[in-house]
């Protein structure tokens, strides 16, 4: 704690602008939340009412939209089957590029950094012409092995990164001890990985659940769709309905913004390439 | 909030903001396990058998199948005649350079990539100049001030696109939307209700505070990070030498943090730029497709008007854009590398 300061006129402004700031970026997120929340009567107001008795039907009315338990389910097969893909892939990956030489390495590492930036929203009538002529429309597997690609080399940079932080003479000395180097990884470099598993498998988890284009073009049938075309129903399907539309925004974005405020300190200061927002 | 980042030694493109403002990586602590040295220091001769192909195999194999495959028949299809009809015998004959021809000729596929650019232009402005003001204020903030201002940058930050999309839409509703009360409140005529989705200008000028509003919050962030790093002292000694703020920052601030401006402005460029989802969940690239912008033009010209050979040609050329946007990027991040 600092000793309090006489303020000064440019304190003043200057923390006057902050908690104007604050309130014009935070104010989307708060009119979501305060509109899900509101009987239709205080919503449909000419004048926006900003004091209410909060109320539960919205989130029912959007929670019963037919199908409303496939979309999850949809949207938690696709998300957890492709981080969980991702993962396996490239731990073996970047276990070889971290730690190993061979032909075709710097071809390789050149690569990923290019597909990380692979243009995946201007590719969409190629994929839904390969999905076609393979009669793979509306498959939650081909949706999943997508969003697999898409997370995988992002992946494999930020655990590369992880592995070649855990000192050789680790597993050197585990395999002194008598381990096989199966063994050195499974004892020695996998527990070190538990923070980067976890942030790269939460970063995935967003990337997965926030697609839109792909499942847009790739699965037309409402029984095959995820959350994000839930969410763009409602425009059309209740005329309107801001009450259900907010509250089912508010369902979809509450896990993502929980994972941000538990991964805040890492996503800044690193993690761009499309991997948070794309 | 602190910058903190765990092994990631990586050089890594998203490592560029944060090493580019000089931090030390800090490998993570081994906290059990031997630490005795082995006899052979550094990295042993690695095994250069099969071993390394077998762990990569599943890694290249679906990168191959599922990211280079589509961009390969990406190019195939942009020199085929595929519409309706061929569409459904699943017969695609070749075109040669009809697609691209055709494009090019059509003054309709230069207003799209007209109105790209501007789009992209004017967001990508928005956000560094923005973003770095923020970014600049949240330096001199005290510490309770600054949480307020971080944790509401956060929120923005972490908003999902489809979510936000939805929200901007209710906030400029005609009938009962917020935005139209607040130009009333303000005292602006013609208000009443205000359909601000009515022509394309005016639904790309909503997406385009949506895409600013959801990316300043990542420049502000890092670029507070960044200037963490420039040294107390320095301000101290241009604050000596009598300069102004102003001078200040293009004399000291900026020489620091131009590998982070580089690197965030080209990143926001291939962003904003294939902005699919903010521009098409918005208003399907309407009215009258006036709110286009390439990568939505190339999913209309396929999906509703049937025409996919023409489809992927747009497709294409909107790679080959990014493709030099991005030439750019890894020129930059290959030099920073070097100068590691």
């Amino acid at each position: 704690m600092r000793t309090r300061k006489p303020l000064r006129p440019a304190t003043v402004a200057k923390n006057a602008g902050a908690v104007l700031l604050a309130l014009v970026f935070v104010f989307p997120v708060y009119w979501m939340f305060s509109s899900a929340l509101k009987p239709n009567s205080e919503i449909l107001t000419k004048d926006p009412v900003f004091v209410f008795t909060p109320t539960l039907d919205n989130f029912s009315k959007a929670t019963g939209v037919t199908n409303f338990w496939t979309y999850v389910t949809n949207s938690l097969v696709v998300t957890v089957g492709a981080v969980l893909l991702a993962l396996l892939v490239a731990l073996a990956a970047s276990f070889a590029i971290a730690r190993m030489k061979f032909k075709g390495r710097k071809g390789l590492v050149l690569g990923v950094m290019m597909a990380q930036m692979a243009p995946w929203e201007v590719m969409v009538i190629a994929m839904y012409m390969i999905a076609r002529d393979a009669e793979m429309l509306n498959s939650i597997g081909l949706l999943t092995a997508i969003y697999f690609v898409m997370v995988l080399p992002f992946t494999i940079w930020t655990l590369r990164g992880f592995i070649a932080a855990v000192p050789v003479t680790l597993e050197e000395a585990a395999q002194i001890d008598g381990c096989t180097r199966g063994q050195a990884f499974r004892k020695v470099i996998f527990p070190l990985l538990a923070p980067g598993l976890m942030s790269t498998s939460l970063f995935g988890f967003i990337t997965a659940w926030n697609e839109f284009a792909m499942v847009l073009i790739l699965n037309k049938d409402k029984t095959a769709q995820t959350l994000p075309l839930w969410l763009t129903q409602f425009k059309t399907a209740f005329g309107n309905d801001w009450g259900a539309t907010m509250a089912a925004s508010s369902i979809f974005a509450i896990p993502v913004l929980v994972i941000f405020i538990f991964l805040q300190r890492k996503a800044v200061g690193g993690m761009t390439s499309g991997a948070v927002k794309g | 909030m602190t910058v903190h980042s765990q092994g990631a030694t990586t050089s890594a493109p998203q490592d560029a903001p944060r090493k580019s403002a000089g931090r030390p990586p800090q490998a993570p602590t081994a906290e059990a396990g031997p630490s005795d040295t082995s006899p052979r220091g550094g990295r042993r001769p690695l095994p250069t058998g099969w071993l390394p192909y077998l762990l990569v195999l599943p890694a290249v194999a679906s990168l191959a199948l599922l990211l280079l495959y589509p961009l390969i028949k990406n190019v195939i299809l942009s020199f085929q005649d595929i519409n309706k009809i061929e569409f459904i015998q699943r017969k695609y004959p070749f075109a040669g350079f009809a697609n691209y021809t055709q494009l090019l000729g059509d003054s309709n596929f230069w207003t799209v990539v007209v109105r790209s650019f501007a789009f992209t232009f004017a967001n990508v402005v928005l956000i560094m100049v923005i973003g770095s003001l923020i970014g600049i204020l949240l330096n001199r903030l005290g510490k309770w001030m600054r949480l307020v201002l971080s944790m509401a940058l956060v929120m923005a930050w972490a908003m999902p696109i489809v979510a936000s999309v939805q929200v901007f839409y209710w906030l400029f509703d005609e009938q009962f939307g917020v935005m139209n009360w607040v130009m009333r409140t303000l005292g602006f005529s013609g208000y009443e209700q205000h359909n601000w989705f009515e022509t394309g200008f005016s639904t790309l000028t909503i997406v385009t505070i949506l895409v600013v509003w959801g990316s300043i919050p990542f420049v502000a962030l890092n670029m507070y990070a960044g200037l963490t790093t420039v040294g107390a002292e320095l301000y101290e000694a241009a604050r000596m030498d009598g300069a102004n703020g102003w001078q200040t920052f293009w004399k000291v601030v900026f020489p620091n943090l131009k590998p982070f401006f580089l690197v965030t402005t080209f990143l926001e460029v291939i962003w904003v730029f294939k902005a699919f989802t903010q521009v098409y969940a918005m208003n399907k690239g309407g009215p009258d497709r006036a709110s286009e912008i390439l990568p939505v033009f190339a999913y209309v010209e396929g999906q509703s008007q049937a025409h996919y050979g023409l489809a992927a040609a747009i497709s294409v050329l909107t790679i080959v854009i990014l493709l030099v946007v991005m030439s750019f990027y890894f020129r930059l991040i290959l030099k920073q590398e070097e100068e590691q």
